[in-house]
């Protein structure tokens, strides 16, 4: 026997052996995308909270397997969005991306990163351009599809009874997918539409319309500053008593209620979560939460959350590996994870089927503006995109 | 009635525009500086006031400490930054006050955070007043044009009617002959900016408890604002007064009627996308029409 050989055979099964538990330990890179920058940079932070409470919560781990987090800003640039999933790629090797919070981000962004066979779960931006025909299978949304939302409101408004109602968007490609959902559901009249400028901070020639076209109630889409702008100025003008409003989650979060204060006294809002649902999974992340940040959780808090824990059952299933893409979509299908809100799995479209609930602004006892559960406005409700979409 | 409701929301939207524009044309046109931070200190004043308003309650020290914090950021800026750039050319100063636009949006981050202000409005404002049957509009808007026009009126009397009114005149077309008689040219500068800041500051304490106090909320008045002293004529307050009431106007009256005058010619989603189109870009076409009939803007001071 040569003795050089067997050098070399005990030094290869040293290394292998010291390799493989490395290889195992290594974290698992996942690259966070998302805007913290600008108006809507309270967006991005709360998503990005909401994801490292859960890895904090788990002792670093997420499914068993350690991961690392990387963060970055995209200031809501599209252009940003994109150069960064590039250098994640090419000098950090990052496989998972997550955080985009705007759809023309994501529209952006999303399609290098599936084009270079990385993953990509949504905790936000549910654009209807990948939920059709533009699917894939490396493509999954745990928020909601954008229709979805204003879906659920004008199913909302038929259980209240309006007869008739004003609808107001911000001029953009999200608001248009709002009017669309709201009338995709809505049953009654519409009074009237009106479109408004993304950089709009006075309401009032729109008010002027909605006095005159009397409807019922008015369902508005003016998401971040907009909404609190718009939702201050309704009361001014003397229409919040007068006129019923209905709005998806995002015009009236928790943060843009604090800010607002009784000016949204009793407006109706749909969610698919809300700080008070009833279940373990949310008792805990609520606890946490308010444990470690000292400002209200919002549904994009629940949202960061519920996509770590979703990412966490995909490494579970899989012991971390992210070479076998087919195998870790597998895992993910199977959404194997306590969600906060609830019942959820993944429609065959990888975009989620969830409930959908009404909540109502109201002052409780000790005075405080809060957002408050109250019925089911939509079960299981998957969304209208999915029967186009073929892997 | 509607028409009438209409016009008095052109109105308050054209007197908030002219109390921002006549700040910035009186920089321009007397010191010929291009001030892009004059958005800055429209924030400062409102974030100034919420700040005031939040610990006191008073709408009166509220007022005052927007406008105060407004005056000083820009007698500060005057004295830091722009006293520099009186000599150099326009792109320099472009440049530098848009760094000051940065600085200051990233301080106002910084200290507040991202997170809009809320600005309590007194419950004695915060109703609506029947003006004439039908016609219910907001308090607060109508006192907002009252304080407007009472300011328009103070500025016209200050610079038409008084020494220092003269002084600042003369000092935009005759700066060295007014230097030669012992006025302080300098100073006289230094005071102008302030006033135009404290108008800013002014514009953005009242516009604070319409819309939300929030970082960057200067810069989408500011462009208007520009466009206000393009039609107005540069340097001309009393331009600066007709253009913005004339684009206050148009903006308004645009966003409500076009709709419904497209619909009457296509069908109803069509007409709202272009009518919110059209609407949106109503007052640049203003602008475009002004300048080709009249170039140096409607009211232009004599070169």
């Amino acid at each position: 026997m040569n003795v050089s050989k067997v050098a070399a055979g005990v030094c290869l099964a040293i290394l292998s052996v010291w390799a493989a538990p490395a290889g195992a330990q290594a974290p698992v890179k996942i690259g966070i995308i998302t805007s913290l920058s600008g108006p809507g940079g309270y967006l991005g932070q709360d998503i990005r909270d909401g994801f490292e409470l859960a890895i904090d919560m788990n002792g670093g781990k997420l499914g068993g397997v350690p991961v690392q987090v990387m963060v970055e800003d995209d200031a809501a640039k599209p252009g940003q969005g994109k150069q960064i999933a590039d250098r994640l790629m090419k000098n950090d090797k990052v496989r998972i991306f997550t955080g985009i919070v705007f759809s023309n981000v994501a529209g952006a962004t999303v399609p290098d990163v599936l084009d270079a066979g990385a993953i990509y779960v949504s905790p936000n931006a549910g654009p209807s351009t990948f939920a059709g025909k533009g699917c894939h299978p490396n493509y999954f949304v745990v928020s909601w599809q954008n229709d979805s939302l204003h879906e659920s409101a004008g199913q909302l408004a038929n259980e209240l009874g309006y007869k008739s109602v004003y609808l107001v968007a911000a001029n953009y490609q999200a608001g248009k997918d709002a009017l669309e959902g709201f009338k995709r559901f809505y049953k009654g009249k519409i009074a009237g539409e009106s479109f408004t400028r993304l950089d709009q901070t006075d309401f009032a020639p729109e008010f002027a319309q909605i006095r005159s076209a009397a409807p019922e109630a008015v369902f508005q889409f003016e998401p971040g500053g907009l909404g609190i702008a718009f939702l201050r100025q309704y009361e001014q003008a003397g229409l919040k008593d007068k006129i019923a409003m209905v709005v998806a989650a995002p015009s009236l979060d928790a943060v843009t209620l604090s800010v607002v204060g009784e000016a949204a006294l009793g407006v109706n809002v749909t969610s698919h979560w809300n700080s008070d649902f009833d279940n373990p999974a949310n008792k805990a992340f609520m606890a946490a939460w308010n444990k470690t940040h000292h400002r209200p959780a919002t549904y994009y808090a629940s949202q960061g959350y519920d996509t770590a824990l979703a990412i966490g059952a995909a490494l579970k299933g899989t012991g971390g590996k992210l070479d076998d893409v087919e195998a870790f979509r597998q895992a993910m299908l199977k959404a194997d994870f306590q969600s906060t809100r609830g019942t959820f799995k993944f429609g065959p479209n990888q975009h989620p089927v969830q409930d959908w609930w009404a909540l109502k602004a109201e002052k409780s006892a000790d005075g405080k503006l809060a957002l408050n559960t109250k019925t089911k406005v939509l079960s299981s409700h998957g969304e209208a995109y999915a029967k186009d979409c073929k892997f | 009635m509607i028409i009438l409701e209409q016009i008095l929301n052109g109105v308050q939207f054209g007197i908030t525009l002219f109390l921002m524009s006549a700040g910035l044309t009186l920089i321009f046109g007397i010191m010929g500086v291009i001030n892009l931070a004059h958005g800055s200190l429209y924030m400062i004043g409102a974030y100034a006031a919420a700040l005031v308003a939040a610990y006191t309650g008073s709408v009166g020290l509220a007022l005052l400490g927007g406008i105060a914090a407004a005056a000083a950021s820009g007698i500060l800026i005057e004295f830091v930054v722009v006293q520099r750039l009186y000599q150099r050319d326009h792109l320099d100063q472009v440049l530098a006050t848009f760094a000051l636009i940065l600085i200051i949006n990233q301080s106002a981050n910084m200290l507040f955070g991202r997170q809009p202000l809320f600005v309590a409005m007194p419950p004695s404002l915060s109703g609506s007043v029947t003006l004439l049957p039908g016609l219910v509009y907001p308090v607060y808007r109508l006192l907002v044009i009252v304080l407007g026009l009472s300011v328009a009126a103070g500025l016209f009397l200050l610079i038409h009617r008084t020494r220092i009114g003269m002084l600042v005149r003369a000092g935009a077309t005759h700066r060295q002959m007014v230097r030669a008689l012992g006025v302080n040219v300098r100073l006289l500068y230094t005071a102008v900016f302030g006033l135009g800041a404290l108008l800013a500051g002014l514009a953005g304490v009242i516009a604070g408890p319409i819309t939300s106090v929030q970082v960057g909320m200067g810069e989408q008045i500011l462009i208007l604002a520009f466009v206000v002293v393009v039609i107005g004529g540069l340097g001309s307050v009393r331009g600066a007064f007709f253009g913005a009431l004339v684009a206050g106007l148009v903006d308004t009256l645009a966003r409500a009627f076009l709709p419904m005058l497209l619909r009457q010619l296509m069908g109803g989603s069509n007409a709202d996308a272009l009518a919110s189109g059209l609407s949106s870009i109503s007052i640049y076409l203003l602008m475009a029409l002004v300048l080709l009939i009249r170039p140096q803007g409607l009211l232009a001071g004599k070169p």
